[in-house]
């Protein structure tokens, strides 16, 4: 059986990868419709075992895992979605600016990301966290601007490509301004690759503030969001109960249908677009 | 040669100082300044004001960074705020464990991958080559604390062979030590092998497509000495970075796995400074983990221009 989309045929890893994400952003949308209770209710005992009304029994509350798994998983994904989305806005706008701008401002650009580049921004996570305390906004605005400069390396380095071809030339001499330079000659074609760069940048803004969780400096209790999830019940590890691995499971599962799907795309791009139809 | 690695010295010194700006800025210049951090919601304009007095906070910020740094190189990392003692007693052992667990992770994992990676580029297309890249997606996808945990459940829960807590102290004896840190270390180890492994691969694969090469086989030797005899020397470039950048992965990565076995290193150190919002701790552990990022990424850089045959005769 082949599957094709927009004339690319779908090999069966990145089928995988695209029914895990569709089933991900369903459970993430419709989590109250879903979900047979609530994130935060109580309904029975500590560690009850789990049976047909509660599918992965129940937490050390006695809230249904299940139900919490739904909910956590708006959070965790609307997250790093926010957080990539703003890394893009910042990264891809000051990437094309530099490459069109050149001279001074893509010098100076450059330098200050590759200043940032050469850091671990893990710890510079932590430092504004530490101050700023474990506050959601701040938690995504800080992500956005230390993952955009990654994103920035990669527009910049794709414009530059783009923008010295004969077309972007011509719209230029035609008197056109920087804006639609920009948005209708090269963006479209510097998509492709943007796009693959997005759901590898997605999956490291997923992993990132599901670690944060879980070390206790991101999402706070009572809100279900996976990597908390990890940390509450990481106690019962000890007596062999399978709690942990339900959420720490659902972690990487979508981290890797993300990737099996970059991959594909990363793989398009290689091959060049139509051979594949 | 001399001119770019003293190039690349300078270029670290710099992103070193400005790492410590950043950390300094971060922590100092957003809106809740250190005193409001401390004093929390029993905050009033009076205290606040004579708390910012007691800290200095009153004095302009470069006066300040200018005193931090130059007391921070002399070894004076100031005085941590949850228990008032100095950051620089509390920090010793605790980088002591954290380099030790790094350094035994770096020990195993390194020979590993290269060894691993020059058989994947040898028997490449093979099902070993294919299995090797599916490894790679997984270790990149599955967070560290799942690994952990996963290893925790059937080594010390299940099977009982490790202990599931790695609580060392000074005292603890060196093989103890690494019984004790061999869990942590697996987990490590599980997550950077895959990553050099393929990057192993990947340098050693693209000086494959050379002439020279081609020639080496039209000469009749084996796939393994090509491999290894022509292959390897001239991919070391990028080995070595990949290494050096695994390297820095695990000193940071370290932060996760460390609070997953409980280990007393600094990664700990720094997350419950971060919860009790103990600013000068998170600011030194800040600094000494961008520096160790910052050193082993300019080593990789050295390492790489000494290693490329082509960069050592002056031009």
């Amino acid at each position: 059986m082949r599957v094709r989309l927009y004339g690319q045929i779908v090999p069966l890893p990145a089928m995988i990868g695209l029914v895990i994400i569709a089933v991900n952003l369903f459970a993430a949308l419709f989590a109250p419709i879903i979900a047979p209770f609530a994130e935060a209710d109580v309904v029975g005992d500590a560690w009850a075992e789990a049976d047909w009304t509660y599918l992965l029994g129940l937490d050390n509350l006695g809230r249904d895992i299940f139900s919490r798994l739904l909910y956590g998983a708006r959070l965790s994904i609307g997250l790093s979605l926010l957080i990539t989305m703003l890394s893009f806005a910042i990264g891809v706008i000051g990437g094309f600016t530099a490459a069109i701008g050149k001279g001074w401002i893509d010098s100076s650009l450059s330098r200050i990301v590759d200043l940032v580049l050469a850091m671990p921004t893990l710890i510079f996570a932590f430092v504004v966290l530490s101050v700023m305390g474990t506050d959601l906004g701040v938690l995504v605005v800080t992500l956005a601007c230390l993952d955009s400069v990654k994103v920035f390396r990669l527009a910049r380095a794709l414009a530059v490509n783009v923008s010295a071809l004969e077309y972007v030339e011509v719209a230029r001499l035609r008197g056109e301004g920087l804006w639609w330079v920009i948005t209708r000659e090269i963006l479209p074609n510097t998509a492709a690759p943007l796009i693959a760069e997005f759901g590898l940048r997605f999956s490291f803004a997923f992993l990132f503030v599901a670690a944060l969780s879980f070390l206790g400096l991101g999402v706070q209790p009572p809100t279900a969001d996976w990597g908390s999830m990890v940390r509450d019940y990481r106690d019962v590890i000890a007596l062999d109960l399978a709690a942990p691995f339900y959420p720490a499971g659902a972690i990487a599962l979508l981290t890797i249908g993300v990737n099996f799907v970059v991959d594909w795309l990363l793989a398009i791009q290689s091959r060049g677009f139509g051979e594949g139809a | 040669m001399l001119r770019l690695v003293l190039q690349r010295l300078g270029f670290g010194g710099l992103t070193i100082l400005a790492a410590s700006v950043l950390i300094f800025v971060g922590t100092e210049l957003l809106p809740g300044d250190l005193a409001s951090a401390i004093l929390q919601n029993t905050a009033t304009p009076e205290n606040l004001a004579e708390m910012r007095a007691q800290l200095g906070l009153d004095r302009p910020a470069p006066v300040r960074y200018i005193e931090w740094i130059s007391h921070a190189a002399q070894g004076d990392l100031g005085v941590s705020l949850s228990n008032q003692r100095p950051v620089a007693d509390e920090l010793a052992p605790r980088l002591r464990n954290s380099f030790f667990l790094a350094g035994f992770a770096a020990l195993v994992s390194v020979p590993l991958a290269v060894f691993l990676g020059l058989m994947a580029a040898i028997y490449q297309n093979s099902y070993y080559d294919r299995a090797v890249n599916f490894f790679t997606l997984m270790t990149i996808s599955i967070p560290e604390y799942l690994v952990g945990y996963l290893l925790v459940k059937y080594f010390s829960v299940r099977w009982q062979i490790f202990p599931s807590l790695a609580n060392v102290t000074s005292e603890t004896g060196f093989l103890e030590r690494i019984d004790l840190t061999f869990l942590p270390m697996l987990t490590l180890v599980l997550v950077v092998v895959a990553h050099m492994m393929r990057m192993t691969r990947a340098s050693v694969l693209n000086i494959m497509a050379s002439p020279y090469i081609e020639m080496a086989f039209l000469k009749g030797l084996t796939k393994a000495r090509v491999v290894v005899r022509h292959a390897f020397p001239n991919a070391l470039a990028p080995i070595i970075a990949v290494i050096a950048l695994n390297l820095a992965y695990l000193v940071v990565g370290v932060v996760v796995v460390e609070s997953v076995f409980v280990y007393p290193g600094l990664g700990q150190l720094l997350v419950d400074a971060v919860s009790k919002h103990d600013v000068p701790l998170v600011q030194a552990c800040g600094l000494i983990f961008s520096c160790v990022f910052i050193l082993l990424n300019l080593t990789a850089d050295i390492l790489g221009i000494i290693s490329n045959p082509r960069l050592r005769r002056p031009r």
